[in-house]
């Protein structure tokens, strides 16, 4: 990467987390964890494409250093400005979801970007959700991962509100508040199933949601 | 300098007093308090002063600059108001394209109808064509459910945030006679005079308060709201100087302007006990959000304007 796109990347990624507070006013509450520089993989609620830069814009930005999205390649290799955005602006780790495009297994190079010392942020639905739920089943990556590295905190990472503030399909943002609650962390216990897993670290999650009285 | 700038000046240089007395008695509590424990209300205290600092800097710079500052000030509150407003009202995905006109249209056109003069234009915007055209888009995009009770959220949400707000710089637009450019000074005067009411009424309730006046919604007594009254009328009087009211009428003025400012307050409490939160948002350190800084503001900004405009125009 030349100098000049590295410091074209910078100047994007504060751009972007500007904006992006500045439409949201995106506030982070500490519930379950403190903002210090620990590796931990954030699981998040994933429903809108602003849900990875408001993560990243309300990480302190030591914090934020560390941290790489796990992100879709067929999502963003698709275009040239996206190809910019997701692996250099946001350093992210790209995995394919469709297993014939597959050169590596996608948990493995999940694994080797924590061995690095890389924190994650990782939306376990494998998708943005479209449904009425406040959460899509949750798929195995997020089981595989804890079992293979235990002692790294699972964080639950609730995105408040951002559906509101872009609902898929719609192209312009409208300004509303938005929190990202982090919760206490969760971990795999000792020969524990993937489904039990799953619906703990789920619930976790969905815990997290404030109440609204939403039309 | 001439003499409207030099009356800022000294305004402003007055409240910044104020406030250096207000940070120096904390910061002296605070030093005589043993350092081991802590100690929540001064250091609350200490946070509000402090929002107040930014706050009266800000007004203090914009009133230098000139009118379009002014302007452009509370077009952000407005934009800051509405939007914490909006987060807590309900909608759903057909309201998606009037809430973008609200924030885009809406808001921004109010404030350049006010920054051209257009007064014409500025009082019917909202209450008229924001009114008809806003619920037209959210049926054009499918309704839904609750549709009367969201889009009368928020058409609401936009009068007290943007239309009520924004006539405060309306102000500057008041053809008076002999005052000319001094308009600017009456928002120095309505701020002032509101919020010291505000503030005095909020400690003289807390000192010798009994008799609540609304206890569902606020802990605001009868005993604090007289004593914020005889203040404001004391400070309007005080500062009837900027005025082109007069002593007397600076005083009078004060009275109406501050109650339907406390009024406002208490609608705004009864809608937060009703959805059940505390603050309206988290914007201004120790205070809450903008709508809760602003509330007797965006109330008492349109009495103000057509008080003035009826008996000094």
């Amino acid at each position: 990467m030349g100098l000049l796109r590295r410091f074209a990347a910078g100047v994007t990624g504060s751009t972007l987390s500007v904006f992006a507070r500045f439409i949201t006013a995106a506030r982070a509450e500490w519930r379950g964890i403190e903002p210090v520089r620990r590796q931990r993989i954030y699981y998040a609620n994933h429903t809108s494409n602003a849900d990875m830069p408001i993560i990243m814009a309300v990480l302190p930005a030591a914090l934020r250093r560390d941290t790489r999205p796990v992100a879709a390649a067929d999502y963003w290799l698709k275009t040239k400005a996206r190809a910019f955005v997701g692996p250099e602006v946001y350093n992210a780790v790209l995995i394919d979801r469709r297993s014939e495009h597959q050169t590596e297994d996608p948990i493995e190079k999940i694994v080797e970007a924590l061995d690095e010392g890389a924190s994650l942020i990782i939306f376990p639905e494998g998708g943005r959700n479209r449904s009425e739920d406040p959460l899509m089943p949750f798929k195995a990556g997020l089981y595989n991962i804890a079992n293979k590295r235990p002692d790294v905190d699972l964080v639950p990472t609730w995105i408040d509100n951002i559906a509101s503030v872009m609902p898929s399909g719609e192209v312009i943002p409208v300004p509303l508040a938005c929190t990202v609650i982090f919760g206490n962390p969760v971990h795999v216990r000792e020969d524990e199933e993937k489904d039990g897993f799953l619906k703990r670290a789920s619930d976790a999650l969905v815990a997290l949601m404030p109440e609204r009285g939403d039309a | 300098m001439t003499e409207t700038s030099g009356d800022i000046a000294l305004i402003s240089l007055g409240v910044l007093g104020l406030l250096f007395l207000a940070s120096l008695g904390g910061e002296v509590l605070r030093a005589r308090l043993s350092t081991d424990e802590n100690h929540p209300t001064v250091e609350t205290y200490l946070t509000r002063v402090n929002s107040w600092w930014f706050m009266a800097g800000a007004a203090a710079i914009a009133l230098f600059v000139g009118p379009w500052a002014i302007t452009l000030l509370f077009a952000f509150c407005s934009f800051a108001a509405l939007r914490e407003f909006l987060t807590l009202t309900r909608r759903g995905r057909a309201d998606h394209w009037a809430l973008v006109v609200a924030f885009y249209v809406m808001l921004p056109g109010q404030y350049l109808l006010v920054a051209f003069d257009r007064t014409g234009l500025a009082t019917t915007l909202i209450p008229v064509y924001a009114f008809l055209f806003m619920p037209i888009l959210s049926a054009l995009r499918g309704a839904g459910k609750n549709f009367m009770e969201r889009i009368s959220e928020t058409q609401w949400a936009l009068m007290i945030t943007v239309y009520c707000a924004s006539h405060v710089p309306m102000l500057m637009g008041l053809e008076i006679e002999c005052y000319g450019e001094r308009a600017l000074l009456l928002i120095a005067w309505l701020v002032i005079v509101v919020q010291l009411g505000d503030l005095a009424e909020y400690f003289a309730g807390r000192r010798i308060g009994k008799r609540q006046i609304a206890p569902s919604i606020s802990p605001k007594t009868l005993e604090g709201i007289a004593c914020g009254l005889a203040f404001a009328m004391f400070i309007g009087w005080f500062l009837a100087w900027i005025t082109p009211f007069g002593a007397l009428g600076a005083a009078l003025m004060a009275a109406p302007v501050f109650l339907v400012g406390v009024g406002g307050n208490l609608v705004l409490a009864a809608i937060k006990t009703d959805r059940g939160f505390r603050n309206w948002g988290h914007l201004i350190p120790g205070q809450g959000g903008f709508v809760d800084q602003l509330d007797s503001v965006f109330f008492a900004a349109p009495l103000f304007y057509h008080l003035t405009r009826f008996f000094w125009t």
